[in-house]
């Protein structure tokens, strides 16, 4: 029988809304406290809400609250890597921090089977005024680790870090990149025997990400420890975990091995994004605007064949108006799934495009040369462009995924290895 | 003898007294969990953490101190500085031109022992009240015991208070007051401020998750507390049958202890120092309480 490191039980989460966005000053809560008090006054009996939480006491209004997370049980074995996906808001972080007692559920048990390490932000802690050292010391203490153990491995993670030279100089002076190093290097020598990681690694550059994940992998295979990893990146989550959660509006959707759960993943991600762009309520627009997009799709140019990266793309984009339309100018920003841009398209309106006016209603196409890109999760921010201003605006108005292809001698094309590939021959030279 | 023991504890459940919770029961067959969040119910002080946490409660002290004096011209000076300026004020206002009386020791010596717990106490209250406000990123993100916060902060101003204190004692020689035997009494009066700023701390800490009002209230409070504390004039100057409720005032019978235990000055009233205790004992057993029932949804609401 395999020992178990987590056991979560029926757990749920309940907020009050606006909780999180402003605090209460004395005068509110003296007003609430006073009606409270007169109604309690003028009706006796008195229900009970319970643990609420609520700013003004809990009356039982259960509008005024939101559940996080409802009814989520789950267990994990020690030695387990679990990954855990989901939209924002599906309850990844809340989960995380009840996890790691940062917070108290509303209701259920959660059992922890040893010393949990959580990492749900790199550097967290750091003080700017400090120097590289001083955090390191001061980081590892608030992370759990004992002044020996920071002492014991202290060249190991200066080593791992990378910046050595700038170690006595204040973390003020540090590049973003350098404190997300130093950070990460902290708690990659944390020694906990349950590991919790939030989107550790949408952050730094892409060699100290690839170290990164190299590293956790270590930790959790080599180490024979838990690791609880919440990410956005799926091909992190893919080449990691055995076992994924998806979280869907505060509960489990699904429980199993990883790549069925992130393909489940991403179906119901392509049927929200694959709503016509009028259903969409998510963008901003300029109200002298009259042309309004309707749709965004992607497409292999060759039909129902997949997106792989020697593909020509084709994207089409309809439109509807009340008139024919004149200088309409489109942007496409084609982002990776960590909303890195890969590129941007040129503008609509060059000499080669569509006439300068077109009919009131219709369907725009762009067809692209084979991407190149590797394989992965696409997005793409939609722009409408008037002079200089921005007059339309829709984030993740389409999107597309790129499989795997055997190209030039490799199957390896994930973005792991970059975002592009490029046809080269090595060969040796005698000089 | 144990054997008939355990039969009729068994009995006792067959009859339907009590019946242990299966889940629980199944748990104890288990190892331990290492620990168990639920909601909440009694209170719990979960104090062995804190000596568990005690090299955070250290890093965190060490941190306010390093920053503090970071980026000064004079650093650790200003500890003295504070004190030793305040004292030179009041020695010329109230000691000279308000001729206030200073029983029977010079004004500046009699000022200065009463500022030193008194600039600890209100630097204390000040930093750790916003303790757990300024680090609202760590209470997001990491898991620690939350009283470690207003603690550091207080331990930080020990230090300050330290140094103010060699000045103290360069006063001692330089007026040749020889300390006397109630100088042996001084740690207790430490502990009573510690213990003072401690509950006061914890009240208003607490509270400024939830209103950020107690940031504007406290330079207004801290200025209102000093003259309610009897650092400029002697507590004799207070009519006798006042002198118990004045000693509500925790810090009036902070101060009235270091004179004593400093200066050895007799005739200090008791009456207020015993009610100083006790209003001191109760805040902090109050403050622990607000304390832990609040801490539940700091991370929620910070």
């Amino acid at each position: 029988m395999s020992e178990q490191a987590i056991k979560v039980i029926k757990i749920g989460k309940r907020y009050s809304i606006g909780e999180r966005i402003q605090y209460g000053t004395l005068r509110e809560s003296v007003i609430s406290f006073t009606s409270n008090a007169l109604s309690r006054f003028r009706k006796k009996p008195v229900e009970n809400t319970g643990p609420g939480i609520s700013p003004n006491g809990g009356t039982g209004n259960t509008q005024n609250f939101i559940w996080s997370l409802k009814d989520v049980s789950f267990e994990v074995k020690k030695g387990e890597i679990i990954g855990i996906i989901g939209n924002n808001g599906a309850g990844k972080s809340t989960l995380l921090k009840l996890i790691s007692g940062i917070t108290e559920p509303t209701e259920g048990r959660i059992e922890i089977y040893g010393r949990i390490g959580s990492l749900l932000e790199v550097g967290t802690g750091f003080h700017p005024e400090l120097t590289g050292k001083e955090n390191i010391y001061l980081n590892g203490a608030i992370l759990g680790m004992k002044r020996r153990e920071i002492e014991r491995k202290f060249d190991e993670i200066v080593d791992f870090s990378g910046i050595d030279r700038f170690i006595d100089t204040p973390v003020k002076y540090y590049s973003s990149g350098m404190r997300v190093r130093l950070g990460f290097s902290v708690a990659a020598h944390l020694e906990p025997d349950i590991l919790i990681l939030d989107e550790v690694l949408a952050v730094g550059d892409a060699a100290f990400q690839k170290k990164c994940l190299g590293k956790i992998d270590n930790i959790a295979s080599s180490e024979g420890r838990t690791v609880l990893f919440v990410s956005h990146d799926l091909a992190a989550i893919r080449s990691l975990c055995h076992r994924t959660i998806l979280f869907e509006d505060g509960q489990i959707k699904a429980d199993g091995p990883t790549s069925e759960v992130v393909d489940m993943y991403l179906r119901s991600m392509d049927s929200i994004e694959d709503l016509d762009i009028k259903e969409r309520k998510d963008f901003d627009r300029r109200s002298d605007l009259s042309v309004i997009p309707t749709f965004l799709k992607v497409e292999n140019l060759v039909a129902e064949k997949p997106i792989r990266p020697t593909s020509q793309i084709i994207i089409k984009l309809g439109y509807r108006s009340n008139n024919p339309v004149n200088n309409l100018n489109i942007q496409l920003k084609i982002k990776d799934s960590k909303t890195n841009q890969i590129i941007t398209t040129l503008d609509s309106d060059g000499s080669t495009c569509f006439p300068k006016e077109i009919p009131s209603e219709g369907t725009l196409i762009c067809i692209t040369h084979p991407i190149y890109f590797t394989s992965g999760m696409c997005r793409i921010d939609l722009r409408l462009i008037r002079g200089s201003d921005v007059a339309f605006k829709l984030e993740n108005a389409g999107s597309f995924s790129v499989e795997d292809e055997f190209v030039y001698g490799t199957s390896n094309t994930t973005r792991y290895y970059g975002m592009f590939l490029l046809e080269h021959e090595w060969s040796f030279a005698s000089e | 003898m144990p054997e008939i023991d355990t039969t009729s504890d068994i009995m006792e459940h067959k009859k339907g007294a009590p019946i242990k919770d299966p889940l629980k029961e199944r748990d104890s067959l288990q190892d331990k969990p290492f620990a168990v969040y639920e909601p909440s119910k009694g209170l719990s002080l979960k104090l062995k953490e804190l000596v568990e946490f005690h090299e955070l409660i250290y890093f965190l002290t060490w941190r306010d101190l390093k920053v503090r004096y970071k980026q000064t011209a004079l650093g650790v000076i200003w500890a003295v500085l504070q004190p030793f300026l305040t004292m030179v004020v009041f020695t010329i206002f109230f000691g000279n031109l308000a001729k206030i009386q200073s029983d029977g020791v010079p004004y500046p010596i009699f000022s200065f022992a009463a500022l030193l717990p008194w600039q600890f106490f209100a630097n204390s209250v000040t930093n750790s009240s916003n303790s757990l406000v300024n680090n609202s990123s760590l209470i997001t993100k990491i898991y620690f015991p939350r009283l470690a916060m207003p603690l550091s902060s207080i331990l930080g101003g020990l230090v300050d208070f330290a140094v103010a204190f060699i000045v103290f004692i360069g006063m001692m020689i330089y007026y040749d007051i020889k300390p006397t035997l109630a100088i042996l009494t001084l740690p207790l009066f430490i502990l009573l401020a510690v213990a003072t700023s401690f509950a006061i701390s914890l009240w208003l800490s607490a509270i400024n998750v939830k209103y950020r009002d107690v940031r504007y209230t406290i330079p207004f409070l801290t200025q209102l507390w000093l003259f309610l504390t009897p650092i400029a004039y002697p507590s004799s100057l207070v009519p006798e049958k006042w002198r118990v409720i004045y000693g509500l005032n925790p810090m009036a019978g902070v101060v009235e202890g270091f004179r004593w235990a400093l200066l050895g000055q007799t005739g200090q009233d008791w009456g207020i120092i015993t009610a100083s205790v006790i209003i001191v004992i109760a805040l902090l057993i109050g403050g622990l309480a607000y304390f832990k029932r609040m801490e539940r949804t700091f991370a929620d609401i910070i």
